[in-house]
């Protein structure tokens, strides 16, 4: 080892210190955003390691900075530009799209690496089968993380809908010959390192895999797969650390791809959903039949107006906010209306489903964006027994975390699932659209209760209605 | 050969603390972990300017590692900014909270 080894090592070693210790700390609160800063000093860190110890061995060639300088500013600004643009409802699409990128990234190596072994050959894995089954591993995680991340995304924002046939069984048959074919192409290429059209066809057969297995899935099941695609993505940047023969790359890749593993299983169990029937089961609808479905009866409907005059008689209200308002951006208008009520003595908090919004974790970040207060969110667990002494529950958009079924119905699909006992409370207002479903397609028993009240349209719409009408009332004012 | 039993161990250490280090994430914080994780796994970029340097002369090569070391900057950097960007949002209103306090 010469100087610049020596020093590239320390600087590795203090690189994936810091990256543990921005993951760790990206698990609590308090810590979170220095952590997040914390793991960028360490990327940062990682980059001067690989300068300094190629500057100090082989040097790096002045045509090598201009590519090197290119990719940096063009990639950099434009993640730059998109991280300050998108809005905060649209995170998981966005989190979808840099998720590809990286993916496509590992598989670029992989790929430079394939096609170009002489020139890739002082990599320290020592070419062999060991670099084989390391292109081979990178391509096609590669593959499947690019093109389902984009697919995921592109259904998130609403670009694509699935094909009918992809809902049928077929698909089934469709990816599993998919599979086989990266497999032999795997294989093949395992075994003889410089079969090009092999690698083209583990390029294609994995990439059309990624499609085919994230194109059937449902909008609500998308964040697990974004969480799963994330996870993904380690696995290829690990894979990509075996072709380069970058220890560093490997632990983060290894750390990255365990740690998403760990949060896909959190949202499945938010969900009640197992992690192999988001991703063969397809919609949960097919199987609704069976889940007390049917026509709805007794449902009581009321006016923006009537719904204000309860919040004005009531002491104790909570919100329940879903899917719904997420999707209809109506956060602040929510904010709008809660202050009112405050300002009129009345207590509110928010009741927070482990996977409300539009992936879990996400409905704490839009209303801290509305300026919600941090300490009026209240977790499932602990805003459950609190229920009974509520005088009124404003459900916004959000059907399954509160049907009750979920609880009583041991041949529901939902059984099992944890749910908000909203029943509980006086006094119920579901703000919703239309009597449609949730995205389990299963009835929700909560809309025929006696004191449950629906308020159909828009959430954003209803809030502001619902804002007017408390205006008119003068509360808030006399506090 | 000792490289690969080598990085072998270290996939297997780096996996094992990788579970062990989000044990326990309050709800609040599933969406920023996701995100931040999902800029670490743009570390990928250390492979991409690796190929570079490796690649001399070879322009197809050089190309190709430019791309893919844009794309893995695309991910860092819009990553990490994305996840402050959001995690701002909880500070902020937590300095707030100690101001109407005292």
């Amino acid at each position: 080892m010469n100087t610049a080894e020596i020093l590239k090592f320390a600087i590795d070693l203090v690189a994936v210190l810091l990256l543990a210790l921005g993951i760790k700390g990206l698990s609590k609160v308090r810590s979170a955003r220095e952590a997040n800063r914390l793991a960028a000093v360490a990327m940062g860190l990682a980059v001067i390691g690989v300068l300094v110890n190629s500057l100090g061995t082989t040097g790096i060639a002045a045509e090598a900075w201009i590519w090197i300088i290119l990719g940096t500013l063009v990639g950099g600004s434009l993640g730059a530009m998109t991280a300050q643009r998108v809005p905060m409802t649209s995170m998981p699409e966005t989190v979808a799209l840099f998720n590809g990128c990286g993916g496509m990234s590992s598989l670029l190596v992989a790929l430079g690496v394939a096609i170009f072994p002489a020139a890739a050959a002082a990599g320290e894995a020592g070419g062999g089968l060991v670099e084989d089954i390391s292109i081979v591993v990178s391509v096609f995680v590669g593959s499947i993380t690019f093109t389902g991340s984009i697919v995921a995304m592109a259904k998130l924002q609403g670009w694509l809908s699935t094909p009918p046939w992809m809902q049928s069984k077929a698909r089934h048959a469709v990816n599993i010959a998919l599979a086989v074919i990266s497999l032999i192409a795997a294989v093949e290429l395992g075994r003889h390192g410089d079969n090009s059209s092999a690698l083209w066809l583990l390029v294609i057969g994995s990439g059309l895999l990624g499609i085919g297995v994230t194109l059937p899935i449902g909008g609500a099941d998308m964040p697990v797969v974004i969480s799963l695609l994330n996870s993904y993505s380690g696995v290829a940047a690990a894979a990509a650390g075996f072709v380069v023969g970058s220890q560093l790359l490997i632990v983060a890749g290894a750390m990255v791809g365990a740690a998403g593993l760990i949060l896909t299983q959190v949202m499945c169990d938010g969900m009640n959903r197992s992690l192999v029937s988001v991703l063969f089961g397809g919609a949960l609808g097919a199987s609704s039949a069976s889940g007390g479905g049917g026509e709805y009866t007794n449902i009581t409907s009321c006016s923006a107006e009537e719904c204000a005059l309860t919040l004005e008689a009531a002491e104790r209200v909570v919100i329940v906010p879903g899917y719904g308002l997420a999707v209809a951006q109506a956060q602040h208008t929510l904010r709008e209306v809660t202050r009112v009520l405050e300002a009129g003595g009345i207590e509110v908090t928010y009741a927070i489903h482990p996977v409300a919004g539009r992936m879990p974790g996400h409905m704490n970040v839009l209303l801290a964006e509305a300026d919600v207060p941090y300490e009026q969110l209240k977790e499932m667990d602990v805003i459950n027994p609190e229920f009974p002494a509520t005088d009124v529950v404003l459900v916004l958009g959000a059907n399954d975390v509160v049907n009750p079924q979920a609880k009583t119905d041991t041949s529901s699909p939902l059984y099992g699932m944890p749910v908000l006992d909203v029943q509980e409370a006086r006094t119920v207002f579901v703000v919703k659209r239309g009597m449609s479903a949730g995205y389990s397609g299963i009835k929700n028993d909560l809309f025929e209760l006696a004191n449950t009240s629906m308020v159909f349209g828009d959430a954003k719409k209803v809030l502001g209605d619902l804002l007017v009408e408390l205006k008119e009332l003068g509360i808030g004012k006399k506090g | 050969m000792s490289f690969l039993s080598e990085a072998l161990w270290v996939l297997l250490l780096g996996s094992l603390l990788g579970l062990e280090l989000i044990g326990k994430v309050p709800p609040t914080l599933h969406t920023p972990l996701m995100s931040g994780a999902n800029a670490i796994s743009g570390i990928t970029m250390l492979a991409a300017l690796t190929l570079i340097i490796k690649a001399g002369d070879n322009i197809p090569l050089l190309a190709m590692g430019a791309v893919a070391l844009g794309f893995a900057l695309f991910n860092v950097i819009g990553g990490f900014l994305v996840t402050d960007r959001m995690l701002a949002m909880f500070s902020r209103k937590s300095a707030r909270r100690k101001d109407t306090n005292s």
